[in-house]
């Protein structure tokens, strides 16, 4: 899968999934695992995660998976936070590693975009685009993790199949070089 | 040439026997040695336009495909310098489009994406371009998705050699380089192209497709879901020689 080692992990690995320009379905997956995320459970401590309830992606994570192509301000700033704070980084699934779905929007320009969602396909309400300073904004186009940080390794699919995360995850954590049998190369 | 020793050349250390007058390509796959290619087909006169079967014969790197075998040749093809420039050309390939896999109908038939399998491409490394490149729906039977192509122009000699109906053709120089449909309205839906046509079943890729016929086999049934192509095209070679053209006896790996 690739050439790069994990870090050696002599504690109890710290564990992280970030959720970016996704739509949820690579970490859907994940929960696919099923009965297997009790035995993960039992090894790592998932320290920030969209399924656990942590505010602030925080330091000293040993390997973190990222959901999601970089689409607006927010996911940038996210990964780059991660990148700095982890020391194996895995782009998880086809977003995060081509832009996929992501990117599609990428034929357009933000304003065509929002006019599309907001106004034009707005049904029963006063149509308005969304402006609040609080909001992420669109970035001009969305684009895979790794033209944004440096990324370790690559799961593909769309999603990831959740047996391709277990020997993935399992690999990781026990410190072991991330490489998977060739039939779980599979784009889309 | 009746009892005569074949010539033959070497690949990678591995004798292999050629007929006179086939390339390197061809004696190749002939003889079950799997070269990554894309514009090449066996029913068509080679291209040499994708380079993704380059190869080092006696340090100068050629297109197999053009190449013609020569007795003692020494050819490089499966090596790490070799392989890595094929992951680059695929790599340019998949940035230079809109190469949406779970989107699209030709996902596990397509010959891109089974070849990035086989050269273990993990991401695209480059930036990727993505091109605004509108569909064309407007024939009643067959949809363009001109986001896929990859200017192997597969279709266009189809449909000129074979179907006499020049269809398609490309436009444009450099990057700017695009398929178009050879109608003066541009649309697919003023060209005779028919669904019986060749030129419908030799994309590589998923531009030229079938309307109504979305997912009739499932994702994961499909052909490089089942085999990666390096068993794909080897056994494809074979095949085709024992039907008709001449046969250049290299041993089957149908099977083996």
């Amino acid at each position: 899968m690739t050439a790069i080692d994990p870090a050696p992990v002599t504690r109890r690995p710290r564990v992280a999934t970030a959720w970016l320009g996704g739509c949820s379905g690579c970490h859907m997956s994940f929960l696919d695992m099923d009965e297997r995320l009790i035995e993960l459970a039992g090894k790592i401590d998932l320290v920030y995660s969209p399924i656990a309830d942590v505010k602030v992606f925080p330091a000293d994570v040993d390997v973190t998976l990222v959901e999601g192509a970089v689409t607006n301000d927010e996911n940038e700033h996210a990964a780059r936070t991660i990148r700095r704070n982890s020391r194996f980084v895995v782009s998880f699934g086809d977003c995060a590693t081509a832009g996929n779905v992501t990117a599609m929007r990428n034929r357009f320009t933000r304003e065509e975009l929002l006019q599309l969602a907001y106004v034009d396909l707005a049904r029963g309400e006063i149509p308005t685009i969304p402006n609040d300073t609080t909001l992420a904004k669109l970035l001009v186009r969305a684009r895979p993790l790794h033209e944004f940080v440096p990324v370790d390794a690559f799961l593909h699919g769309c999603p990831p199949s959740a047996d391709e995360i277990w020997l993935a995850v399992s690999a990781l954590v026990e410190g072991r070089k991330l490489e998977l049998p060739a039939a779980y190369q599979r784009y889309g | 040439m009746a009892g005569a020793e074949k010539p033959m050349f070497a690949m990678d250390g591995n004798d292999v026997p050629f007929e006179p007058g086939q390339t390197i390509l061809q004696a190749a796959l002939a003889a079950g040695r799997y070269v990554p290619h894309l514009c090449f087909h066996p029913e068509f006169k080679p291209h040499g336009s994708c380079k993704l079967c380059t190869v080092k014969i006696n340090g100068r790197t050629v297109a197999s495909c053009t190449t013609l075998a020569k007795q003692g040749d020494e050819v490089e093809s499966e090596t790490p310098e070799i392989q890595d420039l094929r992951r680059n050309l695929v790599q340019f390939l998949f940035v230079e489009g809109n190469h949406f896999c779970p989107s699209c109908e030709k996902s596990g038939s397509c010959m891109l994406q089974a070849v990035a399998y086989d050269l273990g491409v993990m991401a695209e490394h480059f930036s990727p371009f993505f091109p605004s490149r509108p569909i064309d729906a407007s024939h009643p039977d067959v949809l363009l998705d001109f986001n896929r192509c990859i200017l192997c122009e597969l279709c266009i000699r189809a449909s000129a050699e074979v179907d006499g109906k020049n269809v398609f053709a490309l436009s444009g120089r450099g990057a700017k380089k695009h398929l178009i449909v050879n109608a003066e309205s541009g649309r697919l839906a003023d060209t005779r192209l028919a669904v019986e046509d060749k030129a419908m079943d030799v994309c590589p890729v998923g531009v030229i497709l079938r309307k109504r016929r979305g997912f009739q086999v499932p994702i994961g049934e499909r052909k490089y879901d089942q085999h990666p192509i390096r068993e794909v095209a080897v056994g494809k070679a074979t095949a085709r020689h024992a039907s008709g053209k001449p046969s250049p006896q290299g041993p089957s790996k149908e099977g083996a």
